[in-house]
């Protein structure tokens, strides 16, 4: 509403009145926002057009925006490396699980604290609020995973991050921003707080539950250092962020990604080289989330809205 | 809102009165649905998020791992005497301190231009494009970031190419930019930036869109220009969101991150990336001197717990609760 009122206020304006400083500015920031386009995608389409690239020919450099020897050979190579392949699988799976538990946990409780008749809504909340001010820290994390015995666990990725403050609090504004009679009427039909819950808060609750889940998908998928910490010794729930970070700092863990290359290299024609192994993986680490996220903009941006300005 | 509570509101869960106890059990039997959804939580929080913090006490021991905690030996504060006398943990504490002011300022400036800027484009369709385009680094992993920096702040890499290319430095001069330590905050600085100024246009876009349109017009029939409308409407319209926004920030001046650090930080500029959380993880996981490690993190969160708590009450006093 305020946007479409703020161009049809620039509609007018422009209409009205165009001075030639308006103008010069006008041009410059055209200019001006072009370049820090430029600027934020190249990187991503350089890293693209390497990975796309002969490994053999990219090691002469030279390459922008575009494979000059296009070949698809890194990423065949990539995706048959039996860690990486693994290690893709536990991301996806890590990505979906935690995701579906938190948004389903969060909304859960979220519904619980905006009921204002609840006993215990205080007590929840404020429980909830006191973690965003003290943690125990590393260390003692650390102490408590172990005694808990999830180290080299899959849970591990999944338990302690059940519910955010931050979650929990934009979906509550939320809710409370849903008229108390579509609620009443549940209740009359005789439904209890679980029913109406699931049949119809929830349902309800999903521009702000994709902002959510947005949030999360990208933390799982992003995650490395609850594997570098946890999990690192064993390969089998490593993380495809994982894999590429110890690419990535390659000076005493050898990754296998590299070991692999180093026994291929026996043969007589170079096929892959750690350049092209690197571009490749940042591709595909990167890739879910940067295809995802311009179609759930309008959600998060709102969501952003709900829980930093307005609380 | 209470119109269907016959009984007394306020239901003061902590303190009831003699008479309300019995009453609170009551409700709370017939709430058992709700006590059921919300419950099973507060114990998963306390487990994974209050327990933990009985794990300062490490902070106070010789703490020997093999030993119950009824057998560890206390040694009251020296291990936060050792600390502040540790050479390491002043240079992290400086370096904390640093790159968090620099992403605070920086961060705040380049935002809010940002959102300027694009609030005087008035091509919708360019408009949008230029936001999605700009919320893209904050949608990738600091791994990912990480990788792409080196690679661009390579001596091969795009930047030393522009260097050469506007004749500033000649080829064979190529600059290791990641090895040159000192060089490491404003790195870190430019890193940040690219990553999430976009995303942190998000709320004062928001709170440009709020501004009443008639003000614009009033200025115009004034004869106002583009840059004054920017500087006496927009600006002075946002400034009430950019002040908590500060406040609230410095609430976190001690968690300057610690993946970019890590993942950008390397032998020849460990004294200026090296900061508290890594100092943390490098004697507390790799060390294993758990109570030096653990008295690090605990100073951490105390001092932040006093800023915030500080920040959020100034905050309040402005009149904009509830925005931690």
């Amino acid at each position: 509403m305020a946007n479409a009122a703020g161009a049809s206020r620039q509609a007018r304006s422009s209409r009205r009145h165009s001075s030639v400083g308006d103008r010069v500015f006008d041009i410059l920031n055209y200019i001006f926002l072009t370049l820090l386009m430029v600027v934020t995608l190249y990187p991503f389409l350089n890293t693209l057009a390497v990975s796309l690239n002969a490994a053999s020919d990219s090691i002469k450099g030279g390459i922008h925006l575009w494979p000059r020897q296009f070949s698809g050979e890194n990423y065949r190579f990539v995706f048959n490396e039996a860690t990486i392949y693994n290690a893709t699988l536990i991301s996806v799976l890590r990505t979906v699980v935690g995701t579906a538990v938190t948004v389903f946990a969060s909304a859960m409780v979220a519904y619980t604290i905006s009921r204002q008749e609840y006993v215990l809504r205080k007590f929840v909340t404020i429980a909830f609020i006191i973690t965003m001010y003290i943690n125990g820290g590393l260390i003692p994390n650390y102490l408590l995973i172990r005694d808990l015995g999830l180290i080299n666990s899959f849970w591990v990725y999944i338990l302690p991050g059940i519910i955010g403050v931050f979650n929990l609090i934009i979906i509550r504004s939320f809710i409370e921003q849903l008229p108390e009679s579509v609620i009443e009427s549940a209740r009359i039909d005789g439904a209890g707080d679980f029913r109406t819950f699931i049949n119809i808060v929830f349902p309800l609750c999903l521009p702000v539950l994709a902002t959510v889940a947005l949030f999360t998908a990208v933390y799982q998928w992003n995650s490395w250092f609850d594997v570098f910490l946890y999990n690192s010794s064993n390969v089998k729930l490593s993380t495809l962020q994982y894999e590429l970070q110890k690419i990535l700092q390659n000076s005493n863990t050898t990754s296998s990604a590299e070991t692999a290359f180093a026994n291929s290299g026996s043969g007589s024609s170079v096929k892959v080289s750690p350049l092209s192994i690197r571009a490749t993986m940042t591709i595909v680490a990167a890739v879910p989330m940067i295809v995802i996220y311009p179609f759930l903009q309008k959600y998060f941006v709102k969501g952003m809205t709900v829980g930093g300005v307005k609380g | 809102m209470e119109n269907n509570t016959a009984l007394p509101t306020s239901p003061s869960t902590s303190k009831p009165e003699p008479g309300g106890l019995k009453l609170f059990f009551k409700r709370l039997v017939s709430q058992r649905i709700l006590v059921l959804m919300s419950v099973p939580f507060v114990i998963w929080l306390f487990v994974f998020k209050y327990v933990p913090v009985w794990g300062w006490t490490i902070a106070f021991q010789d703490y020997q791992p093999s030993l119950a905690f009824k057998d560890q030996q206390w040694v009251g504060f020296s291990h936060f005497q050792s600390l502040f006398s540790e050479d390491r943990f002043l240079i992290a504490l400086r370096n904390t301190l640093a790159m968090s002011g620099i992403n605070l300022v920086l961060g705040f400036v380049t935002a809010v231009s940002l959102a300027l800027l694009l609030n005087e484009v008035r091509k919708v369709a360019f408009k949008r494009v230029v936001q999605t385009v700009s919320y893209l680094p904050h949608f990738i992993s600091w791994v990912v970031a990480a990788g792409i920096i080196q690679t661009m702040l390579a001596p091969d890499g795009v930047v030393n190419e522009l260097l050469k290319m506007f004749g500033v430095i000649e080829k064979g001069q190529e600059y290791l930019f990641l090895g040159k330590a000192e060089w490491f905050w404003g790195i870190f600085g430019a890193s940040s930036v690219w990553k999430d100024v976009g995303w942190n246009t998000i709320v004062y876009l928001a709170a440009i869109s709020a501004i009443d349109p008639a003000q614009y017009e009033a200025a115009e029939m004034d004869g106002a220009g583009r840059l004054r409308r920017m500087w006496y409407i927009t600006l002075p319209g946002i400034k009430p969101v950019i002040v908590v926004l500060l406040i609230m920030n410095i609430g976190y001046l001690l968690e300057s991150g610690f993946e970019p650090q890590y993942l950008l930080g390397n032998g020849m500029n460990v004294d200026y990336s090296e900061n508290i959380d890594i100092f943390v993880l490098k004697y507390g996981l790799q060390q294993f001197n758990f109570p030096l490690a653990t008295a690090a993190g605990m100073f951490k969160t105390v001092v932040s717990f006093i800023l915030l708590f500080s920040a959020n009450h100034i905050a309040k006093r402005l009149g904009q609760d509830r925005l931690f």
